[in-house]
């Protein structure tokens, strides 16, 4: 009963994206309140039968209800009950339905809090969130029901990828799909605007939240992914340039371009139509990343072309919407007004160079993800295109960017003072310069590149900072006064600091990362010691234990440096008998921010175990990096400006009616 | 400076950073791709030592050995030739004989490939793509290979890596 409900119910929310597709279109034509009204109750009934349908898929997974094939293919009655649940999203259907629940809250979300939009705005804002909705209902219906029964139940379920077995399955996918989709909405007021043909200052202001929510998620998504590979996958990698990666990574970069852009149309009335096209290119690139990981033309592009109605219908939403819109924006952008000049030397300025770099760097991930596959549909020849393609082409395309990063905040809007910022900047630099010579100095060993790298993150985050004392006048005025201005900056300044100084945080953790991780590779017996960047770590033993699901075996470590005991790290290496295969679960030790890392490998015949054990120098700060970057998004999000919301459009004509 | 010249300085510099990433992209993909290959195509088309590239194919059974420190050597093959493979390290949890794999590395001057990166995918009816693809090309397909597809939400590989220098990160 609660399959068909949940089916039921996602075929009512299809009937319903389609009244929404529609009707407000026709009420903003014919100009009738009550038809564009339409969209806000079918966008909240919407929301009410999505969740409603997704509830039900948890509900079955919860129960184990093994009659249902998504159930018997990715649960198990021993599963312990967090993974029932997160499990609903750890294959292709439950994620899709994911996808869609998602979505319909945004659009809930629009239809609750948009009552200050002006109500044409919001019913062709909402008729095109519908639009997307309705393709990805009838693509869940039409090619990926997750309510499927089988004919013959079975009594056991088949179990979930131990892989996904973890607390990073509850975290990440929702958060990279609250980021994914958020950018929907963007998208659908770009097209609104293109359809009404009006775009205007207060149009950002309402983009720019909006933008700043997905915005904020994905960042969270995608550290919060990069982490779990890291101590999932036994080997200390963070990040693969894989292209499911890749995949989130190019909205990541579109969408802080449009965040930075929708920043000078609201100030500036500029970029409009610069701003539109990112509008929709960011959430292209979402369906883009929604089509490459989906229609499993990654596994192969041959599975793809055997069992193609998945990925050719995902291809299909794909060309429509891209297609459509990129037409849209070239038939109606000569009607959207040009605004604002400005000098290239100017906050614009800096923020046009922004976008330029943050846009190219996106287009070469681009071309290193598609490049193989363009090349394998083309002329059979498989290659692989890995890091050492992106480290040619995205690390130069991003050092430009950081450096110009601090300048950015000090110079003027219109007409700025590079002479002027560079003096101001000029005690960053130096100390930048300072750390330089003191990591060259210290440093043995590694890339050449390594120090400069610091140098230029400790710039960016002293330019931050700067800019925050600059703002408050510290060490010109009374330290009193300087605290109280600082207390009365606006929340998006301390906002841009945050953000900017967690992007050199982050790159100084790559840096150490990446060039001063030590490792130790062998076969241990108990009671050998091994010595890793002065720790000393003494196996104690190996143990047995059953888990809920799975056999363990783990394995006991006591970490000393100096002779002085610290803790006890216990990596595990478990078999999981439903799919017959094993995960390893590594152990950290958190010192600081660097870590002790330790995973585990085969047992040898004589009662050896094989064990790599890394130190990595600082690595937690690339996850803290974005989690700075979130927070000062968070804070920007606060600012009173946005609470506020937009300006009401004049009332002018009110005021000029004739007293009765 | 007039609207104009203004916007000449904004493409301007807008194609010089497109031309400047347009050359990294092509200088990247100059240098930086590695081919994918089987035993059979490394045997017509005499790859020269020390060229990197992917090799795949399964692994044969009965040829894992494993030496002192972590040294293991094993064949991989794709029904029509073999290529003896040495690795040093830690292999990933699925790596079992009959299993696909892909190794990168390149050939040593004996004729040995030497790899410092092994693969293998976490679920186990998973198949590498690139070995799928060549095996069904050879005709060595078999049906029970099983074409279910990793659901993994994130990376879904394992790598085990002897030589961190020299491995792809």
């Amino acid at each position: 009963m609660i399959a068909e409900s949940g089916h039921y119910a996602l075929v009512l929310a299809l009937g319903l994206a389609l009244i929404q597709s529609f009707v407000p279109l026709i009420g903003a034509r014919l100009r009738d309140p009550a038809l564009m009204n339409v969209a806000r109750s079918t966008a909240l009934a919407q929301l009410l039968f999505v969740g409603a349908s997704f509830v039900a898929l948890v509900t079955l997974h919860v129960t184990s209800d093994f009659s249902v094939a998504n159930v018997y293919e990715n649960s198990h009655s021993m599963k312990p009950l967090i993974y029932k649940i997160t499990g609903v999203w750890g294959n292709h259907e439950g994620s899709m339905l994911l996808w869609v629940s998602i979505l319909a809250l945004f659009g809930g979300l629009v239809a609750a809090f948009g009552n200050n939009l002006p109500l044409s705005l919001r019913a062709h804002v909402l008729a095109v969130q519908a639009w997307v909705a309705s393709a990805f209902y009838l693509f869940i219906l039409i090619t990926s029901n997750p309510f499927l029964r089988i004919a013959n139940p079975p009594i056991e379920g088949r179990d979930l990828n131990p892989v996904l077995q973890d607390v990073g399955l509850a975290v990440h996918p929702p958060m990279l799909y609250l980021g994914y989709v958020g950018f929907s909405i963007s998208f659908s007021f770009a097209v609104a605007a293109l359809i009404e043909g009006r775009i205007d200052a207060a149009w950002a202001r309402w983009v720019r939240p909006w933008t700043l929510v997905a915005w904020i998620f994905l960042t969270l998504g995608i550290a919060m992914g990069s982490y779990w590979a890291y101590y999932e996958l036994g080997w200390g990698g963070w990040w693969f340039w894989d292209p499911v990666e890749n995949a989130s990574l190019m909205p990541w970069l579109a969408g802080t371009a449009l965040l930075h852009s929708a920043l000078v149309m609201e100030k500036r009335n500029a970029l409009k139509v610069w701003t539109v096209l990112l509008s929709i290119l960011t959430f292209s690139l979402s369906l883009l990343g929604t089509f490459l990981v989906r229609s499993g033309v990654l596994t192969s592009v041959h599975a793809f072309a055997s069992d193609p109605t998945r990925g050719v219908f995902i291809l299909l939403i794909l060309c429509v919407f891209i297609g459509g819109s990129l037409s849209l924006y070239a038939a109606r952008v000569s009607s959207l007004k040009q605004g604002g000049l400005f000098a290239p030397i100017s906050r614009e300025g800096a923020l046009v160079l922004n976008n330029l770099f943050l846009t190219t760097a996106c287009a070469s991930v681009l071309v290193g993800t598609l490049y193989p596959l363009g090349l394998e549909v083309l002329s059979g020849e498989k290659i692989s295109v890995g890091a050492p393609f992106f480290n040619l082409t995205f690390g130069p395309l991003f050092v430009p960017l950081l450096i110009a990063v601090p300048f950015g905040p000090m110079l003027a809007w219109k007409r700025g003072d590079l002479l002027g910022a560079a003096q101001r900047l000029l005690a960053a630099g130096i100390l930048a310069l300072l750390a330089l010579a003191l990591v060259w100095a210290w440093a043995h060993g590694g890339s050449a590149l390594a120090p400069p790298a610091i140098a230029l993150a400790v710039f960016v985050i002293l330019g931050a900072v700067t800019d925050l004392v600059e703002r408050v006048g510290m060490f010109r005025v009374p330290l009193g006064t300087a605290l109280r201005r600082a207390r009365g900056l606006p929340r998006s300044v301390w906002g841009t600091a945050f953000a900017h100084a967690g992007l050199g945080i982050a790159l100084i953790g790559i840096v150490c990362e990446t060039t001063w991780n030590s490792e130790y590779i062998g076969t241990m017996k108990p009671d050998d010691v091994a010595k890793v960047a002065g720790y000393e770590l003494k196996l104690d033993g190996l143990f047995q234990r059953q888990g809920p699901n799975f056999r363990e075996m783990i394995a006991r470590f006591d970490v000393s440096r100096d002779g002085e005991a610290l803790s006890v790290m216990t990596p595990s290496k478990r078999s999981f008998t439903t799919r017959s295969s094993s995960t390893t679960e590594a152990a950290l030790l958190t010192r600081g921010a660097s870590q002790l890392y330790i995973s585990l490998g085969d047992v040898t015949a004589e009662g050896a175990i094989a064990v790599r054990i890394y130190h990595k120098p600082l690595v937690l700060l690339i996850w803290w990096g974005p989690v700075l970057m979130a927070f000062g998004g968070v804070l920007s999000l606060s600012d009173r400006r946005l609470r506020v919301g937009a300006p009401k459009p004049a009332r002018a004509q009110q005021r000029l009616q004739p007293a009765e | 400076m007039t609207r104009k010249q203004r916007r000449m300085t904004i493409i301007g510099g807008s194609l010089a950073v497109l031309a400047l990433a347009a050359a990294l992209v092509l200088n990247a993909l100059r240098d930086s791709i590695v081919f994918f290959s089987t035993p059979t195509m490394v045997a017509e088309k005499h790859i020269a030592p020390g060229k990197r590239f992917r090799l795949g194919g399964l692994v044969q059974p009965g040829s894992l050995q494993r030496g002192d420190n972590l040294a293991v050597t094993f064949e991989v093959a794709d029904g029509s030739a073999k290529l003896p493979v040495a690795y040093k390290g830690i292999l990933p949890d699925l790596f079992r004989e009959g299993q696909g794999v892909v190794a990168e590395g390149a050939l040593d001057a004996s004729g040995v490939f030497k790899a410092d990166t092994v693969l293998a995918k976490h679920d186990e009816t998973y198949m590498p793509k690139d070995v799928a693809d060549a095996l069904k090309k050879q005709g060595h397909w078999k049906d029970d290979y099983g074409a279910k597809t990793s659901d993994g939400v994130k990376p879904a590989a394992t790598t085990a890596q002897g030589n961190p220098q020299g491995a792809v990160r």
